[in-house]
């Protein structure tokens, strides 16, 4: 039974937001409003919250987060040909944009009573998400979100498509819902950095048809005082493709939470995260991966460097249903603590109902090999060098994930650049 | 499975359609599920206060240990069944079963073992288990020297004897059943009973506390190194009762013990549920095996019947250098709820977990570890092996906590799981809480059908299917296995003979 409290607070932060009535999405904002208000808003004693409070992200009031100036470097990103829309605290910002129809991206803000295409996927890959654990917060998102962005292929797209979330107001509370689908042998790439508002709920859908290939690389930006929960709700064909990697540096709570379906034989998908910390720093992946199918692939990889307390968090499933024979899952999740006052807390799980699998999970914790640093120094490298050498050979294996090299050099440069900074 | 249902198994390499047979033929198979015919005497059905003072009054006991129970029970009124477990069974209806059962030969306790039942005497005999002071178990006549073991024998709710007692005493051993020892050591009971496992600590260790019959008591003094090894037998005979027995395992100071336990049960259509705590005290310097061949009745192959296991097991490392060792072999039991755990309070303690969990048929084991690391330069290793066959649900859960003052502490985990057939379940759920950076963790987990290469190998040496099969599965289990004592590991490799070249081939 669910507490009254959890669906108290359920109801107040939906009545605080109010729903948009109007337009094709009506009908699924209906549906998850009453989803979220069954299963009300997490409490300390959810399984799936006992490493993270969600207290702030459930108050109805905004939360204030003091703007953060990044131009101490390049901007992300900025090195590539791509289609560039940018939100301001989660409102689209025709003036700073390229012109979203051109590349054949709508906006879900610009929204009319038409059947859309996006009705078979808007709040429907989220709905399908919230069994068998509640996320609530997505619910909450499909219920309110106004802004977002609706992306269909059918082709190779020919540029990146990247989102770009400005931070400008220190109290902005912004709602994000973007929708991509890929039809058979389609391919994209989409791009997403910045902090968005001080406190930020996105959610993603993306449903790849046949053979579809999707890469997603995101960075959430470097303010300190942020808050963001994020989910990406991924639906795989045969044979398709998904991959995602994303960088977190600093941010007082994140919580990405990642549930993958591959719902057709052969398919493949990675999901990996690199994230940063250095004090007031609360950082949860949570990931979930159904293998519907057989002979697919999935990988999890998830590398943390924690120091000055702060905290990591890691709950991370290979659900693997009966049938989907020939399954390749692995998972690793590993932190490096730097200091005392830091914490690892991970929940690397295996659900596994066919026999003809090879599922793996690894996780481990602790300081910076020692032996690795005295071999670094012999050789007549610094020790603060030698350090940030090995905690970048340490992320290695998630950036490793990005499959653009030159996205990966660019995610490479702002983790020696935060390293620098946050040298002791 | 109905006969019938042979057509829908599809068969897969390395597990041939004969071999599908015999796990099938194996479900009827339990070796102990025979009852022994004898008078038994009943509580009331039910569960509430007065069963509680009956409990108390039947072990003649002080007290203070009836405002203990009481206590308990007032609590456990209050309190709801954990669910999070993956387990699926109907709801438990405690008022429809007794509480405690006492074959009718022990009303008047006896003195010695001359004076006890002869059907009793034959029971254990024909578990394997003779209660006489001469004899060696079973299965190690073989060893250079003859190896003794102190049995402490439970039937139903009673303890029915104990071997050695005189000889142990002399090294100033004391181990007796807990009824016993209530009376004649109450204080060493008061200062340690619920002290590792607290009265609050969860559902069913609440309800232990509130109606535990027996079970068996162990103190070894300072620097003792106990001469011989300690079991207690537990043996459900009564039907449609429960049995509640609680251990209280004390080892002084550079003191050392290795205790084994085992268990069974007739085999019966209805459920019955077995809910025990076991706590133990492990002092400076001081080591502790305890080694646990659970074989309860599982059920029949449709899932009708079995034991319900809800066992709560905890050491705590207290001293310094204290050294804690779980091994267990779980191959009974419909359903298994049990997470043997370590307190590696002391600095430089030490707890090791290794368990082999072999559920077939409807069978369903929820089981693994707590490592909670609070001292110093700790260590803890654990070796979990999963096997799971028919429709059965096999999940590892485990908890390693490693507190910020538990600098340069060590963890390893391992944990593997074997699917044999296509419709059972592996699973695992480990919880990794690091709290300080000196300290270093590692988990590995695999789930893996048997390897075809392996097997590959050895059917070019000219073994046949099954063999080459059960010589992998084997191999599988190995790390747990040489962990056992030797007694026992005669006895869990023929069990795991039984379970696995049932499964297997």
């Amino acid at each position: 039974m669910v507490a009254q409290a959890k669906l108290d607070a359920a109801a107040l932060r939906l009545d605080a937001l109010g729903q948009p009535q109007t337009g094709w999405t009506a009908a699924a904002r209906r549906a998850a409003a009453a989803r979220l208000r069954a299963m009300g808003l997490p409490g300390r004693r959810d399984e799936y919250w006992r490493y993270t409070d969600a207290a702030t992200l459930n108050q109805p009031a905004p939360q204030r987060a003091a703007l953060f100036d990044a131009s101490d470097e390049p901007v992300v990103f900025g090195g590539l040909d791509r289609v560039k829309l940018v939100f301001v605290d989660g409102v689209f910002d025709p003036a700073q944009s390229d012109d979203p129809e051109a590349a054949g991206v709508e906006l879900l803000s610009r929204q009319s009573a038409d059947i859309h295409w996006a009705q078979g996927l808007y709040g429907v890959l989220e709905a399908r998400g919230q069994s068998p654990v509640p996320r609530p917060f997505a619910a909450l998102n499909t219920a309110a979100a106004v802004e977002g962005v609706l992306i269909r292929v059918t082709g190779k797209a020919e540029k990146p498509v990247s989102l770009v979330y400005l931070h400008r107001s220190d109290s902005s509370d912004a709602i994000l819902h973007h929708c991509v689908k890929l039809e058979a042998g389609a391919e994209l790439t989409l791009l997403e950095n910045g902090p968005a508002a001080a406190r930020l709920n996105a959610v993603l859908e993306v449903e790849l048809a046949e053979d579809a290939r999707f890469h997603h690389v995101r960075t959430q930006g470097r303010d300190h005082e942020r808050r963001a929960v994020t989910h990406i709700f991924a639906r795989l064909g045969g044979g398709a493709l998904f991959k995602s990697f994303t960088l977190s540096a600093n941010g007082v709570l994140t919580r990405n939470e990642a549930v993958l379906e591959l719902a057709g034989d052969g398919a493949v998908a990675h999901v990996a995260g690199a994230a940063v910390g250095d004090g007031a720093f609360h950082h949860d992946d949570t990931v979930f991966v159904t293998h519907a199918a057989e002979r697919c692939e999935s990988r999890q990889v998830f590398k943390k460097v924690l120091k000055n307390g702060a905290v990591g968090v890691f709950q991370g499933k290979i659900l693997v249903q009966p049938g989907a024979q020939k399954t390749d899952g692995y998972q690793i999740s590993q932190s490096l603590l730097l200091d005392e006052a830091s914490q690892f807390l991970a929940k690397p799980e295996l659900e596994i109902y066919a026999d003809d699998v090879k599922c793996s999970h690894g996780s481990t914790s602790g300081a910076i090999d020692e032996t690795a640093l005295y071999y670094l120094r012999s050789r007549g490298v610094p020790l603060r060098q030698a350090q940030s050498l090995l905690v970048l050979a340490f992320l290695a294996e998630a950036i490793g994930e990005i499959e653009d090299e030159t996205i990966a050099a660019d995610i490479r440069l702002r983790l020696e650049g935060w390293l620098a900074r946050h040298d002791r | 499975m109905a006969l019938g249902d042979e057509d829908q198994i599809e068969v897969r390499d390395g597990v041939d359609r004969e071999t599908i047979e015999t796990v099938q033929a194996m479900a009827g198979k339990y070796k102990y599920g025979w009852e022994t015919r004898i008078e038994t005497e009943y509580a009331p059905k039910g569960l509430n206060e007065d069963i509680v003072r009956l409990i108390s009054e039947k072990n003649g006991e002080p007290d203070w240990m009836l405002d203990w129970r009481l206590a308990a029970y007032r609590r456990w009124v209050k309190m709801e069944e954990p669910r999070w477990a993956m387990l699926s069974y109907p709801a438990i209806d405690y008022q429809d079963q007794y509480y405690y059962a006492k074959p009718k030969s022990m009303a008047v306790k006896p003195k010695s073992l001359d004076e006890v039942d002869p059907k009793l005497l034959a029971t254990y005999e024909k578990l394997g288990i003779p209660l006489k002071e001469q004899m060696l178990l079973a299965g190690v006549e073989g060893a250079d020297e003859p190896r003794r073991v102190a049995v402490d024998a439970v039937f139903d709710s009673v303890s029915v004897g104990t071997t050695f007692k005189e000889e142990l005493k002399k090294a100033g051993v004391v181990f007796c059943p807990i009824s016993e020892a209530i009376r004649d050591y109450p204080e060493l009971v008061r200062k340690y009973l619920g002290t590792v496992v607290p009265q609050s600590d969860n559902f069913f260790a609440t309800l232990n506390s509130a109606v535990f019959s027996d079970g068996s008591f162990v103190y070894v003094p300072e620097g003792v190194r106990c001469p011989m090894e300690l079991s207690t037998y537990f043996r459900i005979n009564a039907e449609n009762t429960g049995q509640f027995e609680r251990t209280l395992i004390i080892c002084d100071k550079g003191a050392y013990v290795s205790y084994l336990e085992g268990c069974t049960a007739p085999k019966r259509d209805t459920n019955q549920l077995h809910a025990a705590v076991v706590e133990i005290v492990v002092l400076d310097e001081a080591e502790v095996k305890y080694s646990t061949v659970q074989n309860w009745y599982p059920g029949d192959e449709e899932g009708r019947g079995g034991i319900y296991n809800f066992v709560t097991k905890r050491a705590d490392c207290r001293g310094a250098r204290a050294k804690m060792m779980w091994t267990q072999v779980e191959t009974g039991s419909a359903i298994t709820w049990k997470y043997p755990s370590c307190i590696l309070r002391g600095d430089e303690s030490q707890g090791e977990f290794y368990s082999i969990a072999i559920t077939n048929n409807a069978q369903q084991a929820d089981t693994g570890t707590k490592m909670v690391h609070l001292g110093k330069n700790t260590r803890s290793r654990i070796v979990s092996k999963g096997i799971s066959a028919g429709r059965a649900q096999n999940i590892y859960r485990g908890l390693v906590s490693i507190h910020p003052k538990a600098a340069n502490s060590r963890n390893y985990t391992q944990c593997d799981s074997l699917l044999i057939g296509d419709r059972c379940g592996a699973h695992t759920v480990p919880y990794i809480e690091v709290k300080n950076t000196s300290s270093r963790v590692e988990h590995e987990a695999t789930t893996s059908k048997v390897d075809d290469d392996q097997l590959f190998y050895c059917r070019s040496r000219g073994m046949d299917e099954e063999e080459a099969v059960a010589l992998v599965v084997n191999g599988f289990c190995r790390e747990v296995l040489q962990a056992l004592p030797m007694e026992f590991a005669m006895e869990a490799q023929s069990l795991v003979a039984i379970s696995l070249e049932g499964s297997v081939g």
